[in-house]
């Protein structure tokens, strides 16, 4: 089996799909014989035609409108979103429609659709490349977010976004790319949605992230057992609805939690895990929780995105306050 | 001299003038008597209806109501001119489209009395529910247009917005994409002059609103839309020509909003009362009424039997609306996924027992 990266095993998902559900239709801005920017697409029209994978005019609200459009008639659209910057035009369309159709008509109409995006820093990109949004969409009713940290799990997570009869935003973390390979076999079996994954189990400390974020947690991990502690390193995944059983149970033996997101702290989701355990679960933590997030800032330019962004130091600086807290 | 490296033009089409006499060429659906009779006694039930849903709100029965007089022959028109197969996005107040593609009167009391079952629509089943959120509705039908073509049906999507939704950018990327891949799709402009108390001319400096279509590469048609058959006249030519293949048109239904904006609005606030009566002049009902009855082929008689009918009706909607009850408060988290996720669950249970604990609140 061929070891392939990250966006290799999203542009594997995609075929897949392609080739076994006529409805699925791949619409946005130069994913046809460019092959998307980061070529995630690459190969499929010259594969699947022009009627299967679209070239749209620029205009992201247009994208998600379309793909409502053609949801609600059956077809299971996956529209790509360029960068993550340029998803919000497309806010309207998801909160007011996207998530709300089948609320608004009793199930009558539903939009099985997913509006794919890059999402994250660390690649040098220009102004608006870099952003990591995905809480803005967390907070939508009716609306999934999904976000691998790994080639299989992004080939394995894709397939369930494109399968699930409700909307799904599946950030597609940059910086893992083209980070490593893996081995992905093409067998068309999605992961489950709504569930967390344990990368690493541990009992002294539980340290939750997602996204590309999940290597800098999983490097503080080791950091950590040079010194004899054992973490547990919880992926997420599924963004919105999350799985707080996976992390409630793990942090039930730990008694101890760092969640680790490179968005903004405010209102992020690190809050909201946080605010979570300690209504369920305050009397099983040994110490208070700590987030280890991007700041309150603009994301900046590249040449301090590292700053910007939590670092392993940072991690398991964090991880040592709570486990002597 | 520059040399010109385009030109265009945007039609005016009318039928009939206020007085229902013949002014310019009759559509084939002018010699269609029983279809013509039918969609006249649908513009009565509507406006019918929609006399009562305001009364309905006055009397605190309903909640606020956007009202669509004025709006009667467009509504009508596009409702008789589409087949049951085409799909249909309306803004808020299209109930003549609504009722003549299967939309039950108690359905749209129920969405203005605070129900989403009102949106459920038992016997329509794909045309969009009400979209409140300006122009976005434009995107939908172009969405589904694209879905129509790539399967290679025979459908055609219908959108509607208002003379201010023309100054959305979902307006225009929509005509955009239809232009961009020829969809099966029309877009109507009822421009009704007011966007709440903004008048056009603070809308937009365009001239028309038709022209719009042309930076889109569609063709643009303007239409008096209080004048049934040079809507249909249109609307038949447009909705042809979506069906063949040829592209999408937009349509700016030139018309006149005679009612508030909603119950909650009051227009004397912004629009002068000689307006309002001009405009009355110039409303959809008179001129065709006087059209059939010329013609033979409408009577007072049938009118006080076709109104007393219509009226049993209505009475029976609003007892079926004022006797539906509230909705479970599971109902709110029921519909939000496919499947209830757990977390999801959790607080469906905890809403229960808030309301278990406390039923009166």
């Amino acid at each position: 089996m061929a070891k392939i990266t990250l966006v290799e095993a999203i542009n594997l998902a995609l075929a897949h799909e392609l080739a076994h559900d006529p409805a699925v239709v791949l619409l946005g801005e130069d994913i046809g014989p460019n092959g998307g920017v980061f070529r995630a697409t690459v190969g499929l029209q010259e594969r699947f035609g022009e009627g299967r994978v679209l070239d749209t005019p620029l205009a992201e609200s247009m994208i998600a409108g379309l793909a409502i459009g053609m949801a609600a008639m059956g077809l299971k659209p996956v529209a790509e979103i360029q960068f993550s910057g340029f998803i919000y035009p497309t806010v309207d369309q998801m909160i007011n429609h996207a998530g709300r159709l089948r609320t608004r008509t009793r199930g009558r109409l539903s939009v099985p659709m997913v509006l794919r995006t890059p999402s994250g820093a660390g690649i040098h990109a220009p102004e608006h490349h870099s952003e990591s949004n995905e809480a803005l969409f967390a907070h939508m009713p009716g609306v999934r977010v999904v976000t691998p940290s790994s080639p299989r799990r992004a080939y394995g997570l894709l397939l369930a976004a494109i399968r699930d009869p409700d909307p799904v935003v599946f950030f597609e973390p940059t910086r893992l790319y083209r980070l490593h390979k893996q081995e992905v076999e093409d067998d068309g079996e999605a992961l489950p949605l709504d569930t967390c994954f344990v990368l690493r189990e541990g009992r002294d400390i539980t340290l939750v992230s997602w996204g590309a974020m999940i290597h800098e947690t999983l490097e503080a991990a080791h950091v950590l057992a040079e010194t004899g502690v054992e973490a547990e390193v919880i992926d997420l995944a599924t963004l919105s609805p999350i799985d707080y059983e996976t992390i409630l149970e793990s942090v039930a033996r730990t008694g101890r939690l760092v969640v680790v997101h490179e968005a903004p702290r405010t209102a992020g989701l690190g809050g909201e895990i946080l605010a979570e355990v300690a209504e369920r679960a305050g009397y099983d933590l040994a110490a208070p929780p700590v987030r280890v997030t991007g700041y309150d800032v603009v994301t900046p330019l590249f040449k301090l995105e590292h700053e910007f962004m939590p670092s392993v130091n940072r991690i398991v600086a964090a991880a040592r306050r709570v486990l002597e807290g | 001299m520059p040399s010109i490296v385009a030109h265009f033009d945007v039609p005016l089409v009318r039928c009939l003038d206020a007085e229902g006499r013949v002014v310019g060429d009759l559509p084939p659906l002018a010699s269609d008597t029983e279809t013509l009779r039918a969609i006249f006694r649908a513009m009565l039930r509507v406006r019918l209806f929609d006399t009562k849903a305001v009364a309905l709100q006055r009397t605190g029965q309903l909640g606020t109501y956007a009202s669509c007089l004025g709006h009667e022959a467009l509504h009508v028109g596009i409702g008789s001119a589409l087949r049951p197969e085409d799909a249909f996005f309306p803004t808020y107040r299209e109930y003549g489209t609504q009722l003549w593609r299967g939309v039950k009167m108690s359905e749209i009391l129920l969405f203005w009395g605070g129900d989403e079952r009102g949106s459920a629509f038992a016997e329509q089943p794909h045309d969009f529910p009400w979209a409140v959120p300006i122009g976005t509705q434009m995107l939908h039908a172009s969405g589904a247009a694209l879905a129509f073509r790539l399967r290679h049906e025979a459908r055609v999507a219908l959108a509607i917005i208002g003379d201010g939704g023309t100054s959305q950018g979902d307006f225009y990327e929509a005509l955009n994409a239809a232009g961009v891949w020829s969809l099966p799709a029309v877009f109507v402009v009822a421009n009704n002059r007011w966007a709440i108390s903004v008048p056009l001319a603070k809308q937009t400096a365009a001239q028309t609103l038709a022209q719009k279509a042309i930076a889109a590469g569609l063709p643009g048609v303007q239409v008096d839309g209080n004048d049934l058959l040079a809507v249909r006249s249109v609307l038949d030519d447009a909705i042809e020509r979506a069906r063949r293949g040829h592209g999408p048109t937009l349509v700016e239904a030139l018309t006149y909003r005679l009612s508030d904006h909603t119950t909650a609005d009051d227009a004397r606030r912004y629009r002068g009362k000689e307006e309002v009566d001009r405009a009355w002049a110039e409303e959809p009902l008179v001129r065709l009424r006087r059209f059939l009855a010329e013609r033979g082929l409408w009577t007072e008689a049938e009118e006080k039997r076709w109104t007393e009918r219509c009226q049993e009706d209505i009475e029976e909607a609003v007892r079926a609306y004022l006797a539906t009850g509230k909705p479970s408060p599971a109902d709110m988290f029921d519909y939000t996924f496919a499947t209830l996720p757990a977390g999801l669950a959790a607080q469906r249970a905890e809403a229960l027992a808030a309301v278990e604990a406390s039923p009166h609140g």
